[in-house]
């Protein structure tokens, strides 16, 4: 090239190549807390995900957006339901728009993939919904914890009790998403109902976001079990539901729901399709408590539906974040302390009703409701708690040090007493 | 690019010019190596997925652009040598170097597997047999989870201790990315590269000089096969983590719309496209919800005012001036 060219190209480099030497200087403890929430707002999920935020963001507007004198910054991303996208989005907000904390991910396998990052980083990771058991058992990570959350096989056992003994089934078959969240639901399910003296007759597995369910429910006409446990999330859980009733085993057969299968997300998308199921967890939008029947009227009037366990969850989840950093009088920056304080928070006021605290393990506590699905007097169906069991936590009634030999739950071990 | 041609036919490289193109692949690479200074951190992360998915890209336009074969099998066979190499460092323990040999030979074997079944068809034909036997691999991935991790995936640092630091691995891939284009650009300069031009032009035509055109095609495809494969493990080591999305179909067009974008055919294309929907994707994202709709209308105008892509408008631009 020639020199005018060349002398132009060059400098216009060294320009360029000065640029990075001015780093911008962030205030230590006074400028706004920046937080990341991942949420898969396309995708499989995204009527869940479109909750999370929506919980997530109802509480800062509650308190005016700030905690004590530090304003709140929150950066909503999507990680479409995807864990490559979600990864690209957890380094986007931690490299680039540089927040403080993660919270947030619908999806098992995209929290899984942003938990191994946030071990790598060290960046705070706060986990409402994403109930991989190992995350606060065998693989614990010191920055990632479950606030406000729940481990997935904590919550079908209660079930599977309810089952064996109130409901009297024996013979039960699982239809499943075919992913952790799944195999672990339907483990904690089988163990305590194969313990008992049940059986497992047979168990279906299928992929994430199948449109066409009658292969399944075909083969579980003709097993003939007494009951069915289905473990189904988002869009999925509204097409069993639907071809389950169009093939009229509606109150021929009972049907036990994840919890995922008949939260408020699935259940506004049905009509009377969705009553009389039978499902567990710690959360349900019919529950008589005063807590909560504010909780529900306030996320009424905000956006004009009921909660999910998304929204419910993340507005705890932000609670709960809130009190501790407000114990530590907002110093964030001192991760370790940050992390304590929210490990050893005991969330008085959450829209339970009642105290949550985490165990050992990270992951909290709670007084279980067996919830039915009924029509509400206003319109509408949701799940009315028949039955409580109190104080479960992710290991059930085992001795922690014997359930944590067992190996995790998965497609090839789900906890079937062999008899 | 075109080159001057003496009279026995063959390229025969202009001094002045061949200086300039020196010149400026100079400054280029200079500017490239200078990234991690001028934009550390995360936008040295963005960089270096550029590059791998500019290799990715760029693999695919040596079939669709030179030869003249749109395939859609390049996301599975870059996610293969991903998932190989994941396994590798992960379940089995071993050395990341090893991990990365065994992840080029794994694609280069479903590439060779691919080529067998899909060299003696064209068109259409070609794209839908490459589509279904990326969606074989995809289904492997996602039921064998024993192997695959199933939905959950393989993670786990895979990247040698060497290359931990981001910008050393950014230099790495850069170095990997310029020795892989290098080869690519002489392959399709070379006799063999101007048979898959011919091929493209015509095939019959081809076959009636005397080319033994089937077995071009495969040789053509494989080497393809090896560059996706070398993207897929740099992914790989970059990543962490792999997953049945990093096979899926999506993968294979985003790759393709990387070639559409930059320009079919001209090799650098892939270069131009992959920057700049990787732009788009972080970036976007930041302003609004609906990123992906600025895709959309990102391809919607490419394709009106430039189907060539961007280098080929470059390119038409230049000897439009260059001619009296």
């Amino acid at each position: 090239m020639d020199r005018r060219t060349f002398v132009k190209s060059s400098s216009a480099m060294a320009g360029l190549a000065a640029f990075g030497a001015f780093t911008p200087v962030r205030a230590q403890g006074t400028g706004p807390i920046r937080i990341g929430l991942l949420t898969p707002l396309t995708g499989v999920v995204a009527s869940g995900g479109k909750e999370i935020a929506e919980g997530f963001n109802l509480y800062w507007e509650q308190v005016g957006k700030k905690i004590g004198n530090r304003p709140v910054e929150i950066f909503v991303e999507d990680d479409g339901s995807n864990p490559d996208i979600a990864l690209q989005k957890a380094r986007k907000l931690t490299e680039q728009t540089k927040v403080d904390f993660l919270v947030g991910d619908l999806l098992a396998n995209t929290g899984l993939a942003v938990a191994e990052y946030a071990k790598g980083n060290g960046i705070p990771y706060f986990i409402p919904v994403i109930a991989a058991d190992d995350l606060t058992q065998r693989k614990r990570i010191p920055n990632v914890i479950r606030v406000a959350g729940y481990s997935a096989s904590q919550m079908p056992r209660p079930l599977a009790d309810y089952a064996y003994k109130k409901m009297g089934l024996r013979k039960v078959v699982t239809i499943s998403q075919d992913y952790t969240f799944g195999h672990e639901q339907c483990g904690g399910f089988a163990q305590v109902f194969t313990d008992l003296g049940g059986t497992i007759v047979a168990q279906h597995w299928h992929p994430l976001n199948t449109q066409d369910f009658s292969p399944y429910i075909a083969q579980i006409q003709s097993a003939a079990p007494d009951g069915v446990f289905a473990m189904e999330t988002g869009a999925d859980a509204t097409r069993f539901i639907q071809q389950w009733t169009n093939f009229g085993l509606k109150g021929k057969m009972k049907l036990l729901g994840a919890m995922n299968a008949t939260d408020q997300s699935v259940i506004r998308t049905l009509g009377a399709e969705a009553e009389g199921i039978i499902s567990a967890a710690h959360f349900a939008e019919g529950s008589d408590a005063p807590a909560t029947k504010k909780f529900v009227a306030d996320y009424e009037a905000a956006y004009k539906k009921l909660p999910s366990i998304y929204g419910f969850s993340h507005y705890s989840a932000a609670m709960w974040l809130a009190v501790a950093i407000n114990g530590i009088g907002g110093h964030i920056e001192d991760r370790p302390r940050f992390l304590d304080a929210v490990r050893k928070t005991v969330l008085a006021n959450s829209p339970l009703g009642k105290q949550v605290r985490l165990d050992d393990y990270g992951n909290p506590i709670y007084d279980i409701y067996i919830r039915d699905v009924v029509k509400r007097p206003q319109g509408g169906y949701w799940n009315k708690p028949i039955e409580t069991y109190p104080n479960v936590s992710q290991f059930w009634t085992y001795k922690v040090d014997e359930y944590l030999k067992q190996p995790p739950y998965s497609r090839t071990f789900q906890g079937i007493k062999k008899s | 690019m075109t080159a001057a041609t003496g009279a026995d036919g063959l390229a025969v490289t202009a001094s002045p010019r061949a200086h300039r193109r020196v010149g400026w692949t100079a400054l280029v690479l200079a500017a490239l190596a200078l990234v991690p200074f001028v934009l550390p951190g995360y936008f040295t992360s963005l960089a270096t997925l550029m590059l791998i998915y500019a290799l990715l890209a760029m693999s695919v336009d040596l079939l669709a652009g030179y030869a003249g074969r749109t395939s859609l099998c390049h996301g599975a066979i870059f996610g293969t040598a991903t998932y190989v190499v994941m396994y590798m460092t992960t379940t089995a323990g071993g050395n990341p170097w090893l991990a990365a040999l065994l992840g080029l030979v794994a694609a280069i074997l479903v590439g060779a597997a691919f080529a067998a079944l899909a060299v003696r068809t064209t068109g259409v034909y070609f794209l839908l047999l490459t589509l279904a036997l990326g969606m074989v691999v995809w289904g492997i991935c996602q039921r064998w989870t024993s192997v695959s991790g199933g939905e959950n995936g393989l993670r786990g640092v895979s990247r040698p201790a060497l290359l931990a630091d981001p910008s050393v691995f950014y230099w790495f891939v850069l170095a990997v990315g310029v020795v892989a284009t290098l080869a690519m650009w002489r392959l399709v300069c070379s006799p063999f590269g101007l048979a898959l031009k011919g091929i493209r032009e015509s095939e019959s035509r081809m076959r009636s000089v005397g080319y033994h055109t089937t077995w071009h095609l495969f040789l053509g495809f494989v080497f393809s096969a090896a560059m996706a494969g070398l993207a897929g493990v740099l992914y790989a080591w970059f990543n962490s983590f792999v997953s049945p999305s990093t096979v899926a179909l999506a993968q294979s067009v985003k790759g393709l719309l990387m070639v559409i974008v930059g320009g079919v055919g001209t090799l650098f294309g892939g270069i131009v496209g992959s920057v700049l929907i990787i732009v788009l994707e972080n970036v976007a994202s930041s302003f609004t919800e609906r990123w992906s709709m600025v895709l959309g209308a990102l391809f919607v105008l490419t394709m009106i005012f430039a189907p060539e892509g961007i280098v080929g408008k470059l390119r038409s631009h230049v000897a439009r001036r260059a001619s009296p």
